[in-house]
């Protein structure tokens, strides 16, 4: 099986398009760091202007690098599922285009051993996407702006979360996330199980994803009642649940804390419940696929 | 001389089309066997049903002796394959191809063994050339690599020479016999062309809309002192039924409209003995044909196949 892993993540890592991702991450963060260099001030008082009447807020210290690195995560975690697509639903199907997987199946190791040898992959490819983000995010905003508190809007509240309570909130939601994103490359697994060419699943992936998204964020009642709960797109933002501190009876925000852990590790049970779902039935149709391609 | 390959009975049928219909052979270890058949024929879904990568719908495969689905895993790690056309990872050179098929085959390539496999396809210069700068006839020779490189004792063929110069043609031909007599690898290699097969088979097996019409060594089965004697009568059906049950039955050639019999000339006035003593009514007596032209006939148009018979 490491065998197999291994071949299968120099295969991913020697091709192009892999880096792709990595590339347009960089040039996001970049982006985005570059906009509140120049305007991080105005950008804040766009959100937060409202409160000026009621209180003196100190945006040139909210204006900080852990407070740009969880804008980072709001900005780009939506977007980075149609990078994981990219290259998880092209995994197998991209294999039958290009006449491979003939070559692959016929070869001495069971079809079991192959998918899940390629999810595998597409999990290490996750994990490496997420850490290139996560880390090149908070460095070069620690470098240009510094460290301080997070202030997070939650509705009408305003939660401020002390510096030194950040950082391990901050990569437990990249921890989250992986599950999150790990849960759309078992989506497309199964999708480019089914298919013989890269763009159906590639396509298909990121259609699923922005309709269940719209009907999880549509709050209308009948969905919420009959569909919402039953969407894996429901939990994946659960992420956010880390930076949605505790407060105390006097409205002080409690260190260390979360508002609703039971929320979030119910997110998670779903998300793993699902990933399994996935790959289970991606092995399932694989097994008993005839390879024509 | 042992099974190696062992074919009873199978059938694939995808929805309404029968790719093979109760096809059964055997290839006997060092054999090189011509699977021959015109395109369409189910010679690639057959080999596929060899190789695990399509399930046959009935009927049973043994290799090296043992069931295949059974023994999947054992039995490919000794059996090397191209596939129809033999694509290969184009971003990658001849020689990672080479290493992560060999890899993939269970075995630990040595920069060396990579190397001698390339040099034995004639591809040692391009050894470190990306595949997508390849010709048709150089990743038709990196397949033949990958399908060796295992050291595999049967080896299988799926239309090698497709898409090559008369000069590839005959560079895989010598490599395919070159395997056969210095290495002693049993060789199974598919074809629509029966020149092709008389000069590399040793036996061949000629399959028609997913039936089998005839087995047998090729040296006999291409001996210009039989013909093939086709018949013509009133009722062909009813002519066909009555010699199910004579001693001729096992020379008759399925697949054809007409009634034809592979058998020595000198036999013919027996035959037409026999005829007439089970009440056939003969039109005519054609002793004119070989192998070859049964072949063609199969492979031509229906329409072709009656004017064939004037």
């Amino acid at each position: 099986m490491w065998n197999l892993l291994q071949i299968e993540l120099y295969k991913i890592f020697r091709k192009p398009r892999t880096y792709i991702a990595f590339g347009a991450i960089a040039a996001f963060i970049l982006l985005i760091q570059l906009a509140l260099l120049a305007n991080g001030k105005d950008y804040l008082q766009f959100g937060l202007g409202f409160l000026d009447d009621s209180f003196e807020i100190p945006y040139d210290k909210i204006n900080n690098g852990y407070w740009i690195c969880f804008l980072v995560l709001n900005l780009l975690l939506i977007h980075v599922p149609i990078l994981v697509a990219l290259v998880a639903g092209d995994i197998v199907s991209g294999e039958a285009n290009m006449g491979t997987l003939r070559l692959l199946v016929s070869k001495p190791i069971s079809r079991t051993q192959l998918v899940l040898a390629k999810f595998l992959a597409a999990v290490t490819y996750v994990i490496a996407l997420l850490a290139w983000m996560a880390l090149f995010a908070l460095v070069l905003s620690i470098v240009l702006f510094g460290t301080g508190d997070v202030v997070v809007a939650k509705s009408m509240e305003m939660h401020q979360i002390e510096k030194v309570d950040v950082l391990w909130r901050y990569f437990a939601a990249f921890g989250f996330a992986a599950l999150a994103l790990i849960l759309v490359a078992s989506l497309s697994l199964l999708l480019s199980v089914l298919s013989e060419n890269s763009i159906g699943p590639i396509v298909g992936t990121v259609c699923i994803i922005i309709v269940c998204t719209l009907i999880s964020e549509m709050q209308i009642p009948l969905y919420d009642k009959y569909l919402r709960p039953y969407l894996f797109t429901t939990y994946m933002l659960g992420w956010k649940g880390f930076f949605y501190i505790g407060v105390d009876g006097d409205g002080q925000t409690i260190r260390g804390s979360m508002e609703n852990m039971p929320a979030i590790l119910k997110s998670i049970g779903v998300i793993i419940t699902y990933t399994i779902a996935f790959v289970t039935a991606s092995v399932i149709v694989f097994r008993k696929k005839d390879i024509l391609s | 001389m042992p099974a190696i390959i062992s074919v009873h009975n199978i059938s694939k049928r995808f929805k309404e089309i029968t790719a093979v219909d109760d096809l059964s052979f055997t290839v006997n270890e060092g054999d090189i066997y011509g699977f021959l058949g015109q395109n369409g024929a189910g010679k690639s879904t057959t080999i596929r049903m060899l190789l695990t990568l399509v399930k046959p719908t009935r009927g049973t495969i043994n290799i090296f002796g043992k069931e295949l689905t059974a023994n999947r895993t054992g039995i490919l790690k000794q059996v090397g394959a191209i596939i129809e056309k033999p694509d290969l990872y184009k971003y990658l050179t001849a020689f990672d191809n080479l290493a992560l098929f060999a890899k993939m085959s269970g075995i630990k390539p040595t920069r060396s063994l990579l190397l001698d496999q390339l040099r034995l396809v004639g591809l040692e210069e391009r050894a470190f050339s990306k595949v997508k700068t390849f010709s048709q006839g150089m990743k038709q020779r990196l397949g033949i690599a990958v399908a060796l490189v295992h050291d595999p004792k049967l080896i299988i063929l799926d239309e090698p020479t497709n898409g090559l110069d008369p000069q590839g043609i005959a560079d895989i031909r010598n490599l395919i016999l070159k395997l056969s007599r210095e290495m002693g690898k049993t060789i199974l290699v598919s074809s629509h062309l029966l020149s092709e097969v008389e000069l590399i088979a040793s036996r061949m097996l000629i399959i028609h809309k997913g039936k089998k019409m005839v087995e047998g060594k090729v040296a006999e089965l291409l001996d210009p002192s039989k013909s093939l004697v086709q018949i013509e009568t009133p009722n062909n059906d009813e002519a066909r039924e009555k010699l199910k049950y004579s001693n001729w039955k096992d020379l008759v050639l399925p697949g054809t409209k007409n009634i034809q019999l592979k058998m020595n000339k000198e036999d013919v006035p027996d035959l037409i003995a026999d005829l007439v003593g089970m009440e056939i009514k003969l039109l005519s007596v054609n002793p004119t044909h070989s192998l070859e032209d049964y072949f063609l006939s199969l492979t031509t148009q229906p329409g072709h196949v009656e004017s064939f018979a004037d």
